[in-house]
């Protein structure tokens, strides 16, 4: 991963995560993406879960950081191409795995928490585990050039570094 | 018909372009031959008859004209150190063609977004509640077991009974034994089996009333539920079952019961027993069929005489083994118009899903204005019993101390005035409301405490007027 996109990662409020639907039609969700240093995590409640459904039946994922409005201001943009997994065995404690890096963007998140009762199903969550396969990288935000294009390693490799 | 359990519809393809265009960019995105989607940033425009929208293609990638493409426009507000509001988003679909200087350009033939200045977040959440139970009777399938959301005991309690809500119980039971205690009557262990009982049917009421309502469909069909109104939620949220439900209401009841007998034991009397089993039916039937009290717009009747005079007057002649007074019955008055108060104008943000259900409450029935106008009257009656009770030489010269929340009163009928059709902004004015008559009937009890204080220290004190 280019340390340029990890900061745009690491920077951004929202990403657009589309999934494939079984008819071919690509479906875009707006989403908070934290960046663990090899994949890229998002949770989803089980309220909004058909994203979820789509990506159990077809894994293939993109990422766009495009917003300079969500990106703190930066120009640069980035779609993340990737394999994704949907974490929820249970969905009403798996999640928390990511809330320390959820918090560190979104600190509010842990006054909800508290407040737990009286949106129980908001917290009641999926983890999305994307692993990269290959990057376009727009250093100026103009996408009337091309773009640099990363493949990222394989998965197996990123579990043996 | 619209179907407001399954979620947000698709909009209209027009709508969708006439949103897109508010949106600085666009993110457009296709499904590569790899399987993969992908997504670059573009800037469409609409030219002619609005309803096809234009763009210069990305450089360096291939846009496939076989499958869809869509348009989505995305925005939030950065709240920094806090995370973002305004959020808003729309997609449109469509095939795209090459226009002439290799522009590309689709007309839309699907479209979906959500703004939540259109649709508050917690009526989305409301409106997405079927998608999750779907999702986790599918997850169940998947792991071989059922999975269900959770709370803590502690909240799941909480929740279900509405336990906050025992203020209504208290305060009348309270002010029903202090009066007794003036009158010369108070026994600790009878005044303790009052409050449990009482509070046992509050809890029951409660309870019993999200299981008819879930089972006559008036809290399926409300997507718009405040932490006052629209009930617990816990069986549509499939945290407790029915079921279950059902025998907390049934064990609630069954307390209530027993500690009916028992005070009838110690301190028999016809009056208490009248009392008692009005009560308890009053309660169970103010959701329960055949009567079904509050969806034949008697609620507010209900709710008046169940926490006001039978609560007051019940916990009076407990003490005073059946003898009856008029002091308490003016008492109870102000607090029976202030509950009902509550539960009239937490109606107000349920009326249009009770309107659905056939649930025919006062808000259902009467026009906006006639409803805010009647609200103002009943507690400017309340507060004018106090005050003429106090003249009359009824209710003791310190029970004036009960007219200072009065402003909350107007408080509330101008928040209803000003927020009648959005309910999650009349929340503060409901919660304005419940303070209303607990600070009201908080002051009565502190009033007659003082009494009892001041006559123990100064026997033959003149605190009513007139005696």
């Amino acid at each position: 991963m280019p340390r340029a996109v990890e900061e745009l990662l690491e920077a951004a409020l929202v990403t657009e995560l589309t999934v494939v639907r079984h008819d071919g039609r690509p479906m875009t969700y707006p989403l908070i993406p934290l960046w663990d240093g090899q994949r890229v995590l998002m949770t989803s409640s089980i309220l909004f879960s058909r994203k979820l459904e789509h990506i159990k039946a077809n894994p293939r994922v993109s990422l766009s950081l495009s917003d300079p409005v969500a990106l703190g201001g930066r120009r640069d943009r980035a779609t993340i191409q990737g394999d994704a997994r949907v974490i929820d065995g249970d969905p009403h404690t798996d999640w928390e795995q990511v809330l320390p890096l959820w918090a560190a963007k979104e600190p509010v998140i842990l006054q909800f928490l508290k407040a737990r009762v009286a949106f129980p199903l908001f917290f009641e969550r999926s983890v999305i585990e994307v692993t990269p396969r290959r990057i376009l990288y727009w250093p100026d935000g103009d996408t009337s050039r091309p773009p640099e294009v990363h493949d990222a390693p394989p998965a197996t490799d990123l579990e043996a570094a | 018909m619209v179907d407001l359990r399954a979620g947000v519809r698709m909009i209209e393809p027009a709508a969708g372009l006439r949103r897109l265009k508010e949106f600085p960019f666009h993110l457009l995105t296709w499904v590569g031959a790899d399987g993969y989607p992908l997504s670059a940033a573009v800037e469409g425009w609409i030219e002619g008859d609005g309803s096809t929208v234009h763009f210069t293609p990305p450089a360096g990638v291939e846009i496939p004209l076989e499958g869809e493409v869509s348009l989505t426009g995305s925005h939030i507000r950065p709240q920094p150190g806090v995370g973002y509001d305004e959020r808003r988003h729309v997609t449109v679909w469509g095939r795209a063609i090459v226009e002439p200087g290799g522009r590309l350009a689709f007309r839309p033939h699907a479209a979906w977004g959500w703004d939540e200045s259109d649709i508050p977040f917690p009526e989305y959440v409301e409106r997405q509640v079927g998608q999750s139970r779907r999702y986790l009777a599918r997850l169940s399938a998947e792991v071989g077991q059922t999975v269900r959301p959770r709370l803590s005991l502690g909240w799941l309690v909480l929740r279900s009974t509405r336990l906050p809500f025992l203020s209504a119980t208290f305060v009348p039971v309270a002010v029903g034994i202090a009066i007794a205690a003036l009158h010369g009557f108070f026994e600790p262990l009878t005044a303790l089996i009052t409050l449990i009982g009482a509070a046992a049917v509050h809890l029951g009421l409660n309870v019993a009333n999200d299981v008819f309502d879930a089972r006559l469909g008036a809290d399926e069909k409300n997507v718009n539920p405040t932490q006052y109104s629209g009930g617990s939620r816990v069986i549509q949220y499939g945290l407790v079952s029915l079921r279950t439900m059902a025998l907390i209401s049934a064990a609630c009841y069954a307390i209530a019961i027993a500690a009916g007998l028992l005070l009838l034991w110690l301190r028999p009397s016809v009056e208490l027993l009248a009392i008692g089993v009005i009560g308890v039916l009053v309660s169970f039937f103010y959701t329960a069929p055949p009567l079904k009290l509050v969806y034949r717009g008697l609620g507010e009747v209900a709710v008046a005489l169940g926490f006001g005079p039978l609560m007051l007057l019940g916990a009076y002649v407990v003490q005073s083994g059946g003898a009856l007074a008029v002091e308490p019955v003016v008492a109870s008055l102000p607090i029976a118009l202030l509950v009902a108060l509550i539960l009239y104008a937490n109606e107000v943000p349920d009326a249009p899903a009770d309107a659905r259900a056939g649930k025919r409450t006062l808000p259902v029935r009467l026009p906006r204005t006639t409803v805010i106008n009647l609200y103002y009257l009943g507690a400017l009656t309340a507060f004018a019993i106090i005050a003429g009770g106090v003249l009359a030489g009824i209710l003791p010269i310190p029970a004036l101390i009960a007219l200072v929340p009065l402003p909350l009163a107007l408080r509330v009928r101008d928040g209803l005035a000003t927020h009648y059709e959005q309910p999650y902004a009349l929340m503060a004015v409901l919660g304005t409301n419940v303070r209303l008559h607990l600070y009201v009937g908080g002051l009565l009890l502190a009033a007659y405490l003082a009494v009892l204080a001041l006559l123990a220290l100064a026997p033959g004190l003149p605190l009513f007027l007139w005696r």
